[in-house]
């Protein structure tokens, strides 16, 4: 008979763990309606609410949202069949577990006042989180508005690093590295570029839209799990294939549909800036895809659809941090660059490394959340947000240097933080499954459900 | 002549197929089939109904050898497949009565290699 993963032992931690979430998150719920419903009726004189800034906020939360499924046929249709759908109930989990760690804790730790390091637990369980506006974020939207559009920023940033660890993690160690990882890593880096009082944020470091946060973070974290459960069996000997690039491109597409509310959604307002993040994001994003499908064309014989949307991923990564500050040109050179270097990455430098990135988390969204960083630094131009700054293009080389000790803080923290949560998980539970598992596919041996049948 | 048919575990088909191109054995048709042996097949629960003993992914091998080369097909196939576990498989030798190449319109011993 199989052994069932998720039913041994070290399932019941995890499971205990999940159980509890969801036991705060009722409480939790039933605390935060009450000052949330007293504030939107009370008479006295509200900040102004602009409606169109509020539909486009919320158009973007849900926008945002649809990229972690986007993400999860993206990654699920690069592994094999026997692990489908573990990749794509991990993202799907993430979607349950990580918003109710928000709305619980997470919130609160990224975003409420606290010290330069991190937020205060003032906003626990939404607590004091109303309907009315939280003018040092969003002055003309509802502050839950803004709450839940940074809820899927808080789902999708850990679904990234799913794609290192692919085919060989098991679930209930995945659960508890991932709770641990969104309060311990992502929240405080929230509070560090976003948070009022966020050291990075004082330093006048740039992050339009998550380069740091999101993608540097989740790509190093990637390289770390990869590092720390090892390389997937037989991966020497011969290549893994995808089994399904269709579903990839189908999940390529919506994250690509998903990211015009992640970058354009992070004006936070239906104005000039969104405007210029999302069509910035566009040029981005087809560049980059058309540099990948040229580049695979010279260099491996024919253009590739992996290729084409692999490149379509890392021009979003990386135009992310830089959609609100960047105009057209620089989208154009920032879409090449980034196709150049996140090839150059995935298919020279990894295999020469020899860590087993399985779905290139890292090559792609740490190499390009960083080198879109550091471009923010190149060139950002006030002429296009007057909230921003210059860079280096624009007579102000100390940006570049602001930029780069930003993305030298944040690949540092999440490298060291992740090692040592990711070590701690794997001494507790066991990061990785049994090597009779592995080959017999984590669909049947942990989630015993099989994605599609032969017969019938 | 031999046929020989051969029912491994799908993650063993590399080694397998490694194994024999070292025996020189180069000739061979992969299907996928689903299997039920001695390992009784796993449980799968939808919905919180279990359905038990259900049927495993297997790849079958089809291989047309001429007797000389049927020990050392044999030897390839096990070398690959064998992890030591219920659920490595089987090998079947049957005889072989007849062989044509379409293509050539060979028959036997030249039409197999």
């Amino acid at each position: 008979m199989v052994t069932n993963g998720s039913a041994n032992g070290s399932g019941l931690l995890a499971r205990w763990v999940l159980v509890v979430i969801v036991a705060l998150g009722l409480a939790g719920s039933v605390f935060a309606e009450e000052p949330s419903i007293a504030q939107a009726t009370a008479p006295a004189p509200r900040p102004k609410i602009d409606s169109g800034d509020t539909a486009w906020v919320l158009i973007s939360a849900a926008l945002v949202m649809l990229m972690t499924p986007g993400l999860a046929f993206f990654y699920g249709g690069l592994v094999r069949r026997k692990n489908y759908l573990s990749v794509l109930m991990q993202c799907m989990i993430i979607l349950g577990v990580l918003s109710i760690q928000w709305v619980l804790l997470g919130y609160s730790l990224s975003f409420s006042p606290g010290s330069n390091w991190l937020g205060s637990l003032d906003w626990v369980g939404l607590k004091g989180v109303g309907l009315e506006p939280y003018p040092d974020y969003a002055a003309t939207i509802p502050h839950q508005a803004f709450m839940i559009f940074q809820a899927m920023f808080a789902v999708i940033t850990p679904a990234l690093i799913i794609g290192a660890f692919a085919e060989r993690m098991k679930f209930s160690a995945f659960l508890v590295f991932t709770l641990l990882w969104a309060t311990l890593v992502y929240d405080p880096m929230v509070h560090w570029m976003w948070g009022v009082g966020g050291f990075l944020r004082n330093m006048g470091a740039l992050d339009f839209a998550g380069g740091t946060v999101v993608h540097i973070n989740a790509g190093v974290a990637a390289l770390v799990t990869a590092l720390v459960i090892g390389k997937r069996k037989s991966i020497d000997k011969h290549p893994i294939p995808p089994h399904s690039l269709p579903f990839s491109v189908l999940g390529a597409a919506l994250l690509w549909f998903g990211w015009f509310g992640f970058n354009a959604g992070s004006a936070l307002g239906a104005n000039g800036v969104a405007t210029n993040a999302f069509v910035v994001t566009h040029i981005a994003a087809a560049t980059a895809a058309t540099t990948w499908a040229i580049l695979d064309w010279t260099l491996n014989g024919a253009p590739t659809m992996l290729g084409t949307i692999s490149g379509a991923i890392a021009g979003l990564a990386t135009i992310t941090p830089a959609s609100g500050y960047v105009g057209c040109g620089a989208a154009m050179v920032i879409g090449i660059a980034a196709a150049m270097l996140c090839f150059l990455f995935v298919s020279v430098i990894k295999p020469k490394l020899g860590y087993d990135d399985a779905l290139d988390a890292f090559g792609v969204h740490g190499v390009g959340g960083a080198l879109g960083t550091l471009a923010v630094g190149l060139f950002a131009c006030k002429a296009i947000n007057p909230a921003g700054a210059n860079g280096l293009f624009f007579g102000n080389p100390r940006q570049f240097g602001v930029q780069a000790a930003a993305t030298a803080v944040t690949a540092i923290y999440s490298f060291v933080a992740t090692w040592i949560l990711y070590k701690l998980v794997d001494v507790l539970i066991g990061v990785r499954v049994s090597d009779k598992d592995e080959a017999m596919g984590l669909d049947l041996t942990q989630h015993n459900e099989r994605a599609s049948t032969m017969l019938e | 002549m031999k046929l020989i048919i051969a029912i491994i575990q799908p993650h063993r088909l590399e080694e397998v197929k490694e194994a024999l191109y070292k025996a020189d054995v180069n000739l061979i048709t992969v299907s996928e089939v689903l299997g039920h042996g001695r390992q009784k097949g796993v449980t799968e629960v939808y919905r919180g109904f279990k359905e038990t003993g259900n049927l495993l992914r297997k790849v079958r091998l089809e291989i047309a050898v001429n007797d000389n080369f049927v020990e050392p097909t044999i030897k390839a196939i096990t070398t690959g497949a064998r992890t030591g576990q219920t659920g490595d498989g089987k090998i079947f030798v049957l005889p072989l009565e007849q062989c044509h190449r379409i293509r050539t319109g060979e028959t036997g011993h030249e039409a197999i290699g």
